[in-house]
């Protein structure tokens, strides 16, 4: 195997003017900054230690909080770019504002923390770790989530979502409150499920509706346990009353088959 | 062939994860601005493309030619030149000719780019066949004299695009010196047709453009239904069968965009199946006369013409478009940042749904007839 030595220097505010130390807590100007410097600028300061970092004026960088140790929250103001937390393994994100699209693509452990909307391919592929979305989310959240044993990965979503919802989807949880939506009103949601062969969609009143090869089912105690915990985590992130969402009927979504496609071309 | 390695992947990673970017701003009132906003939108999305295209499309740039049009063509070698000066000579009255104002910037083999003043020579009754002369001039130049390109046709507006990013793109066009109500940007990534400088986006016919993040798996049979109406495919890129598309619809046939919409991206049959009758009725026969036109594959959109920018995606929307508005100021982005950027407090901030158009309009419609006249009122 061919050993790659990197040159690695401190990087601190004398030689970085956008990056300040205060006491624990270290302070990023992120405006104007290439993402894979920003990206980089990260790593080396969560490699000091930085347990807090607080970016500000992020406008559009890719790739945030992507390898980055597993203990670090961050705290972005602006809006981040795609791939938000993409692949990340342990940190916790928290944005005010709203994320792009494909936000806590493969993620794998840690939490994301929306304080807006999230875009499309929220969640993609994600294998574990939690997503928390105040608002709306956009077109095939979810796509492809899996689960292995105790990790299972969780999409909570406060607002509606759109099409595609989880698409394929082989394992996993996602949860939508629809807390905009007028009562009586649904998603604008086509193709919710489609190709689903595991996981659960929970639903807060019938908002959603499910594509062929999916269930619509009761929940039961087990189900609510798990509805309520994850409502309560909602309200504390984003300062709700709990009683008030927790004071309707929940339905779930289940896939009818483990092998939706086993017999397309069987024939 | 050129080794481009070094302009789309200086990092040498072995992949290149990108896709077009698309930005469109416009002021409804009609006021003019400079570039600083759009370059500096369009220049944010840099990772979207990879540096082997970028355009621009600008709307109420030339007043005190506004009578005119403004034909800008590049020129791949001398003697197109010759050829294409002698074609516009026995079609048009030349009003004004120049070497459009360049500077070196860090773009790919700029070939010779001309801009002319132009009015057609032998003037007819009617708009529309105005128009059309202008129309078969254009096709003519294309598709018959080699090295030549018109690649803006429109009046009192222009089109600027070549091979390199698009912040580059608008320091090699001079872009500072112009002041527009409409812009539309482009960054480009192009997926299965070759980078050149025809071929950056926006496409145009007359005032009609169109930028375009996606691909268009249906340019064939799109091709092959416009060139029955006289429009020839000569830019080896997909996005071209859009312009024209477009020009037929809106120009031609005076379709609304709202159904124009519908024609690109149409709604699955099984939704046709459970609307009304009326709605059935007319989606159903949209999708059988226009059913060439439908473009299929993934795309967003900015379509502009004088007084008025729509962005749309494909119906089940494979690509990203955001809208915004803030005093009276529209924006059409594929990502969100690139807005928040030049104006962080959008009043409104929305995410259409896929084939669900986002259309604005000048809010007075009699400006429109200052910016973009027509000969015969």
């Amino acid at each position: 195997m061919i050993k790659v030595e990197k040159m690695v220097s401190k990087i601190d505010s004398n030689s970085f003017s956008y990056i300040k130390k205060e006491d624990a807590a270290w302070k990023v100007d992120a405006a104007g900054v290439y993402y894979k410097d920003l990206n980089d600028a990260l790593r080396n300061i969560v490699g000091q230690g930085a347990k807090e970092i607080e970016l500000q004026h992020v406008f559009g960088q890719r790739y945030i909080g992507t390898d980055l140790g597993n203990d670090v929250k961050l705290t972005i103001f602006g809006t981040p770019g795609n791939d938000l937390g993409a692949f990340m393994n342990g940190p916790k994100i928290i944005v005010n504002g709203n994320a792009q699209d494909g936000c806590g693509n493969t993620m794998n452990e840690g939490e994301l923390i929306i304080y807006g909307r999230t875009g499309d391919l929220t969640g993609h592929s994600m294998r574990g770790g939690k997503i928390f979305v105040r608002d709306d989310v956009g077109y095939r959240v979810g796509i492809h989530m899996k689960e292995y044993k105790k990790k299972k990965p969780t999409i909570v979503i406060g607002g509606s979502a759109q099409d595609f919802l989880g698409e394929y989807m082989a394992g996993g949880i996602i949860l939508v409150l629809g807390l905009n939506l007028k009562k009586g009103d649904c998603c604008k949601a086509r193709f919710v499920g489609t190709g689903m062969h595991g996981g659960v969609i929970y639903e807060r009143d019938k908002i959603l509706k499910c594509a062929k090869g999916t269930r619509l089912m009761n929940i039961g105690k087990r189900d609510k346990i798990l509805i309520e915990s994850l409502v309560q985590e909602y309200c504390n992130n984003f300062n709700v009353d709990s009683k008030k969402i927790m004071n309707s009927k929940f339905y779930k979504i289940v896939p009818i088959s483990k092998r939706p496609y086993g017999q397309l071309y069987s024939h | 062939m050129q080794n481009l390695t070094k302009i789309n992947n200086p990092y040498s990673d072995d992949k290149d994860f990108s896709g077009c970017s698309i930005f469109g701003m416009m002021d409804l009132n009609g006021n003019r601005f400079s570039s600083e906003g759009p370059v500096r939108a369009i220049a944010n999305m840099h990772d979207r493309g990879n540096g082997l295209g970028g355009g621009f499309a600008i709307y109420g740039i030339y007043p005190t030619f506004e009578k005119y049009y403004a034909f800008h063509i590049m020129y791949l070698s001398k003697t197109a030149k010759e050829k294409v000066d002698r074609k516009l000579a026995s079609k048009f009255n030349i009003i004004y000719d120049e070497e459009m104002q360049t500077k070196p910037a860090n773009v790919t083999e700029p070939p010779l780019v001309w801009r002319y003043f132009v009015e057609p020579r032998k003037i007819k009754p009617k708009d529309e066949q105005i128009e059309d002369y202008v129309v078969k001039a254009v096709m003519q130049i294309n598709a018959e004299i080699e090295n030549a390109y018109v690649f803006s046709s429109g009046k009192n507006m222009g089109v600027f695009k070549g091979v390199g990013f698009p912040e580059d793109v608008a320091e090699f066009f001079c872009l500072e010196d112009y002041q527009g109500y409409l812009w539309t940007c482009h960054g480009r990534f192009p997926t299965n047709t070759p980078g050149w400088w025809g071929g950056a986006h926006p496409f145009n016919i007359l005032d009609w453009t169109i930028v375009h993040n996606g691909e268009l798996s249906s340019y064939g049979i799109n091709s092959r239904f416009l060139e029955m109406y006289g429009y020839e495919c000569t830019m080896q890129t997909d996005t071209e069968v859009l312009a024209y598309a477009v020009d037929l619809l809106m120009r031609k046939q005076r379709l609304p965009f709202e159904l124009v919409s519908k024609i690109l991206a149409a709604p699955l049959w099984n939704e046709i199946d459970s609307m009304k009758a009326e709605e059935r009725l007319l989606f159903s026969a949209l999708r059988q006369t226009y059913g060439s036109l439908l473009m299929n594959g993934p795309f967003s959109i900015i379509v502009a013409h004088h007084g008025e920018m729509i962005g749309l995606t494909d119906r089940i929307k494979l690509r990203p478009l955001v809208a915004g508005l803030k005093d009276d100021v529209l924006f059409i982005s594929s990502e969100e940042a690139a807005m928040r950027l030049v104006s962080p407090n959008l009043d409104t901030f929305w995410y259409p749904r896929g084939g669900e158009p986002v259309i604005g309009k000048l809010k007075n419609q009699k400006l429109l007839e200052t910016m973009n006249p027509m000969e015969s009122k």
